[in-house]
């Protein structure tokens, strides 16, 4: 391992918090909602992060970790087509984009 | 015979059901007709009841039933024919029977004139129901039905505001006797275990009524002063007399009924029915005569001046039931009860007539009558019969009762009473011939109403006769011509063959009441005869208070309404004030309270997306953040 310098695994893990963190107020203040998908994606990305860092530098290191970051990066795949098209068929019917204009909710 | 004496009410009952059936829109006669007949049958049994009373007084057990038992003790229903109630009956039912057919022509054309025989049927019943119970249970029952018949006939013109009040009136004035009553059967039954006559004064007779807290004399004094209590409620004695003059606002046949048979009576009969418990009380007893020594001359005086010719004749009732009492308190039970049968006689005479002269001319107002003499000649001469009864003019029927009641008063000590009772005697006949001479003669005061005075059908003149008849021979059955009949009659209820005192003939006294009877009608003519010599209103002017304490009924409304009503609406004010602003107001802050939550609520629902996920997101930082700090640490 010469030539290398292992990074810290405290730096990888702020890493990924930091990613959350911007993922998460993505997702909770961007008004577009491919932004939000985005950021979404940004989220799950953080949470593979976390999942290779303590594969490689946990206290029982193994290769599950990469596998599942691997799954999560399929579903995630799978699931943007999901949300793609949910968000197509939203646009179709009330042909707006915007987070604040989709509150159903309330009635 | 005796054993069919349940007959008698059964047939009013018969009545009022069949005509409940046959529903609101049966024609007059109909109704009317099976009414007085079936009522008829009721009277003529009673008289064959009272003739096989007479013969063979052994047949007059109690009949009854078992009905309930209530821990160890059992209550029975059922019936009782005593020479008292056998009496009873028959005055009862002769009575409403005559009532019943006068109002077939006082009510004629009324829209509601099946309810009105309706009502009359019920009242009949529970009043004969009641005089034949056989313990104070079943009395008390039917007591309370009377209460309520009255009620609703007194206020059948519930459209007059005056009548809906003063059956209200009526109905809570008497309920306030009526928990006297019920507390002194209460009691009776706690020291007894029986709600039974017979049992109860078997037991007050022999010293073997107690009660852990009184004595036995003292409990048999209290019972006897309550059960009195409620008879002064029912018979509108002082101080519960305030009812009855107002329940003038029924229909007339209404008041000759309640005055004469099914309605103050009860308080009268109530008190003899329990003679023997009184008997053992002297001070139960002086209670009795002096509250009726008191009603009679307070109510003689209130008549003098009132305006309503039905008002008069209430007073009078008050009085006469005055007199009732005072005999039954002063120990003349014969007398009492000698007393309430010519009374009944006379007093419904007196209001059928008086029917049948505001049936004429439309008006209660004596000023507004007069000359009707020559209209109305029979009502004119019935009337007359009754007045010379009321009035205590030999030969008629009241002189003979009132008479021995003045002299058993002054006989057995009571000279106050009979001083009292004397001076209700003046007055009486000052009134009642107040009444006559303002409404029979003299110049019409209205001559249009006079034009349409006319005398009513044979259905309304008919009763007139009888009882006129009945007023002027009624007194002659205790004379010494017919043996004292009904004393010897009474007391067969006796095992001692005497009940109370009676005393012997005694002329001077007879002439003194007849003289002071004289006096009055004198007087009253000299006021508004035809030949006038007083004028009414130069002396009511002269003794201003004095006229006006009798006119204004010597205030005994307005104290009341100062005294109990006033006090019952503070009361009342207050219960309301806590109601409206405490309690409820603890509600209303409570509802408050919930719908602003919900108004505060309501605003984060906003249905963004986003804004949920944030409170979401938030709230897992605040768990995360408790779960860490109870694990102490990161790790």
């Amino acid at each position: 391992m010469s030539g290398t310098f292992p990074i810290p695994t405290g730096s990888l893990l702020a890493l990924g918090a930091i990613l959350f963190c911007i993922g998460l107020y993505g997702a909770l203040t961007k008004r577009n909602l491919i932004i939000v998908l985005v950021s979404i994606e940004l989220m799950l990305n953080a949470a593979n992060i976390n999942l290779v860092t303590f594969s490689r530098l946990g206290v029982a290191p193994n290769i599950s970790g990469q596998v599942f970051a691997l799954f999560t990066i399929t579903v995630a795949a799978a699931e943007i087509a999901v949300g793609l098209a949910l968000l197509l068929a939203i646009f179709r019917v009330r042909r707006t984009t915007e987070v604040q204009d989709l509150d159903v909710h309330k009635h | 015979m005796v054993e069919y004496a349940w007959l008698v009410p059964l047939l009013p009952l018969v009545a009022y059901v069949f005509l409940l059936v046959l529903g609101r829109r049966a024609p007059e006669g109909i109704v009317a007709g099976v009414s007085v007949v079936l009522t008829f049958i009721a009277f003529l049994v009673s008289a064959l009841v009272f003739r096989s009373v007479g013969q063979n007084p052994d047949l007059t057990g109690p009949y009854v039933f078992h009905w309930l038992t209530v821990g160890s003790k059992s209550l029975t229903v059922g019936f009782e024919v005593t020479h008292l109630n056998a009496l009873m009956l028959v005055v009862v039912s002769l009575v409403s029977t005559l009532v019943l057919l006068f109002s077939k022509g006082y009510m004629h054309g009324d829209d509601r004139f099946p309810v009105f025989y309706q009502y009359l049927n019920l009242f009949v019943f529970s009043m004969l129901a009641l005089v034949i119970s056989p313990n104070l249970l079943q009395l008390y029952i039917f007591w309370e039905m009377v209460g309520l018949c009255s009620y609703l006939l007194v206020g059948f013109w519930y459209f007059k505001p005056e009548a809906a009040l003063a059956a209200k009136k009526s109905f809570i004035v008497t309920r306030i006797g009526d928990v006297g009553l019920f507390v002194g059967i209460i009691l009776l039954f706690l020291a007894s275990g029986s709600f039974d006559y017979s049992t109860i004064f078997t037991a007050a007779a022999a010293g073997k009524l107690s009660l852990g807290w009184i004595s036995g004399s003292g409990l048999v004094t209290l019972a006897a002063i309550l059960i009195f209590v409620g008879a002064v409620g029912k018979s509108a004695q002082f101080p519960l007399h305030v009812w009855l003059p107002d329940a003038m606002e029924g229909p007339t046949p209404v008041s000759a009924l309640i005055h004469a048979a099914t309605m103050v009576a009860a308080g009268v009969y109530l008190v003899a029915r329990c003679y023997p418990l009184f008997q053992l009380s002297p001070a139960a007893l002086s209670t009795v005569a002096w509250i009726g020594g008191i009603t009679a001359l307070l109510a003689a005086l209130i008549a003098l001046t009132q305006r309503d010719i039905k008002r008069v004749i209430a007073y009078s009732t008050i009085s006469q039931l005055g007199y009732m009492m005072m005999a039954l308190g002063v120990g003349a039970y014969a007398y009492g009860v000698f007393h309430l049968m010519t009374h009944a006689f006379f007093k419904a005479l007196l209001f059928l007539a008086a029917g049948s002269v505001i049936h004429a001319v439309d008006t209660q107002d004596l000023f507004e009558m007069g000359g009707l003499y020559r209209k109305m000649k029979l009502t004119a001469w019935t009337f007359l019969a009754g007045a010379l009864a009321l009035a205590g003019i030999v030969p008629f029927a009241g002189f003979w009762s009132k008479d021995d009641i003045l002299a058993a008063a002054l006989e057995s000590g009571h000279t106050v009473l009979y001083a009292f009772g004397l001076i209700a005697a003046f007055c009486t006949a000052f009134y009642i011939f107040r009444v006559y001479f303002l409404t029979f003669t003299g110049e019409p005061r209205d001559p249009e109403r006079y034009e349409h005075a006319h005398e009513g059908s044979w259905v309304m003149t008919l009763p007139l006769v009888v009882l006129a008849v009945l007023a002027t021979i009624g007194g002659f059955f205790n004379t010494p011509w017919s043996g004292y009949g009904l004393e010897r009659y009474l007391f067969a209820d006796s095992p001692q063959g005497s009940i109370g005192v009676t005393t012997p003939e005694n002329v001077g006294l007879m002439a003194l009441s007849v003289v002071v009877g004289l006096l009055g009608i004198g007087l009253a003519a000299l006021m508004y005869g035809r030949r006038r010599r007083i004028e009414p209103e130069k002396l009511a002017r002269g003794a201003s208070f004095l006229y006006q304490l009798s006119y204004r009924k010597f205030y005994l409304d307005e104290i009341y309404y100062f005294v109990v009503v006033a006090t019952g609406k503070a009361i009342a004010a207050v219960v309301d004030f806590v109601d409206r602003y405490i309690i409820d107001g603890i509600v209303r802050l409570v509802g408050w309270v919930v719908g602003l939550v919900g108004t505060g609520l309501r605003y984060t629902q906003t249905g963004q997306v986003q804004a949920y996920t944030a409170v979401a997101a938030f709230g897992v930082l605040i768990l995360v953040a408790w779960a860490m700090w109870s694990i102490g640490g990161v790790l």
